[in-house]
């Protein structure tokens, strides 16, 4: 499906963890970013994967077809307008998604049920925040 | 076009969703003995100890068949296929005409010859919701179970039951707990963190009669009990299909497209065999990701498409009173093992690629371990040593990276 999707360019990110952030703030309940981030040990959708000089941002690819839905047992894992959306509300938190996704790109969100990256769609920013807070433009909302 | 899906769990719904991605107006019937909306059959022990409802529990939403323009015919069985006239027939007589046939029949569990058992009143299998139901009404506040089987249905039955049952017993011919999916060595922690909840195991022993509502064991151990579970393994239902001039073997043979021996006849999820690339041997893969992709595969076969489903590994996701693990492929080869505090990883190689792999505590992003295998990715071309640290896309190439996070391989 032809739709806009979140892509990474390695090459310009500098590590800084601002989507990590941005991230966890967007789909914090908080309206004030220092209640939602200050002292707290952040669980975002979106994360980076650094070693020496090489930084990079990993997040849901709303493959096309995506294994993490197809293997889900609880179908709380669906493909809505092209976005894999979970509900948390069906989920048990049985890891099936985390043995299916090849980009290890779906985790356990706080309360033991899994969480990921709905492309902001669900919540109070409305277009990715990590993509909104890149400073270097290494995170992208394009349709390729 | 008339589509006629016998069943109506995982293979089932993803021949509907394959069969609808390309055909919107051909004519799909569901025909199931259970008399259930669609549900997720491993979610049973999720029920049981009150993590989800039935409600939550169903697999798709209720407007499901209808948006799917489904006529579902629930609470009926087929009794006979007729490949030649292409129809077939329920227990009362109707007659259903198809073009194309799904086979869904799933498995059904194996309830094994034991002396006395048809003496045991209250003895359960664990693997419908039906079944999940009348165990719970037969525990009611209590009562001591045992359990015949500590695989993947006799634990998970342990654990949603734990919280009510007055105690629990567990009984395997197997040396150790989940054989099917761990080596000796990762048991050995799971199985004290089990027990932990006051679960007792009775290990490379078998049940060797039933004297009333005692278990005699082969070892001489005598253990009462008030409630059994069978849960001692799954057999595929084959029964219709062999009947109707299917090639069996243990489980309907279905080819890379999911057709079976016959024109016009898929097969997929629990009643057939699948191709395990990890091992080269065809065997019944009983798991839910593998019924659905194999389903979604023969709906669009059915509908006229083409597509194949070739990647078929064991595997599977579970966890016990807070302890997950995940498990794939297969454990002959170079084995690479590391235990940090409660987490354990083991990685098989063989002939240079990834073949299989335990996790047990951290299973953080294990799908990328599951990619290595299902993609027969050659590990001379990803860093090893950083993927034995930790699964991460660090260790692909620069370029390779460039395809999965930069769009060129959506």
């Amino acid at each position: 499906m032809k739709m806009r999707r979140i892509y990474v360019n390695e090459k310009w990110c500098l590590g800084c963890h601002l989507c990590e952030y941005n991230c966890a703030f967007s789909n914090s309940a908080e309206t004030d970013m220092v209640k939602a981030l200050k002292d707290v040990h952040i669980n975002p959708r979106i994360r980076i994967e650094e070693e020496g000089n090489i930084h990079f941002a990993v997040s849901c690819r709303h493959c096309e077809e995506p294994l993490c839905v197809k293997g889900c047992i609880m179908g709380a894992l669906s493909i809505e307008d092209g976005v894999i959306m979970i509900d948390q509300d069906k989920c048990v938190g049985c890891c099936t998604c985390i043995l299916m996704c090849p980009y290890g790109a779906i985790m356990p969100s706080d309360t033991g049920v899994m969480q990921k990256c709905e492309l902001c769609v669900k919540n109070a920013g409305g277009t990715p925040a990590c993509v909104e807070s890149c400073p270097n433009r290494a995170i992208v909302f394009e349709e390729r | 076009m008339k589509y006629v899906i016998i069943g109506n769990s995982a293979a089932a719904i993803g021949c509907i969703e394959g069969i609808r991605q390309q055909d919107k107006n051909g004519e799909i019937t569901v025909i199931a003995g259970e008399p259930h909306h669609t549900y997720s059959r491993p979610a049973i022990s999720y029920l049981l100890c009150g993590k989800t409802t039935e409600e939550r529990m169903k697999y798709r939403p209720d407007d499901f068949y209808q948006k799917m323009n489904c006529t579902v015919m629930l609470g009926r069985n087929v009794t006979r296929i007729e490949p030649e006239e292409k129809w077939l027939f329920l227990e009362d007589g109707t007659a259903v005409e198809y073009d194309k046939l799904l086979i869904a029949t799933g498995s059904r569990p194996f309830v094994p010859g034991i002396e006395g058992l048809e003496g045991v009143k209250e003895q359960y299998t664990f693997m419908s919701l039906d079944d999940a139901m009348a165990l719970d009404e037969a525990l009611g506040s209590g009562g001591r179970v045992l359990i015949m089987g500590a695989g993947l249905i006799g634990l998970k039955c342990a654990e949603g039951i734990a919280r009510k049952a007055g105690s629990i017993d567990v009984v395997d011919l197997a040396d150790r707990i989940l054989p099917s999916i761990l080596d000796a060595e990762a048991a050995r922690p799971v199985q004290e963190h089990i027990e932990k909840q006051g679960i007792q195991f009775h290990l490379g022993d078998g049940v060797q009669k039933f004297k009333g509502n005692t278990a005699v064991l082969s070892s001489g151990k005598e253990i009462g009990f008030d409630i059994l579970v069978v849960a001692v393994g799954v057999r595929p239902n084959v029964e219709l299909a062999r009947e109707a001039g299917i090639e069996v073997r243990k489980g309907i043979v279905t080819d890379e497209r999911c057709g079976t021996s016959l024109p016009d006849i898929y097969a997929a999820g629990d009643c057939t065999e699948s191709y395990d690339i990890t091992t080269g041997e065809h065997k019944p893969l009983a798991l839910l990701p593998n019924a659905y992709m194999q389903g979604e595969c023969a709906g669009f076969n059915m509908a006229g498409s083409s597509k194949t489903y070739d990647r078929a590994i064991p595997m599977n996701a579970i966890g016990f009173f807070d302890l997950h693990m995940i498990t794939a492929g297969s454990y002959d080869g170079e084995c690479f093992i590391r235990k940090n505090g409660g987490d354990y990883k083991m990685l098989v190689s063989k002939d240079g690629v990834l073949k299989g792999f335990i996790l047990i505590g951290d299973v953080a992003r294990a799908g990328i371990y599951t990619s290595l295998i299902r993609e027969q990715t050659p590990l001379e071309t990803v860093d090893y040593e950083l993927i034995k640290e930790k699964p991460q896309l660090m260790a692909f190439s620069r370029t390779e990276r460039a395809k999965k996070l930069g769009g060129a391989a959506v």
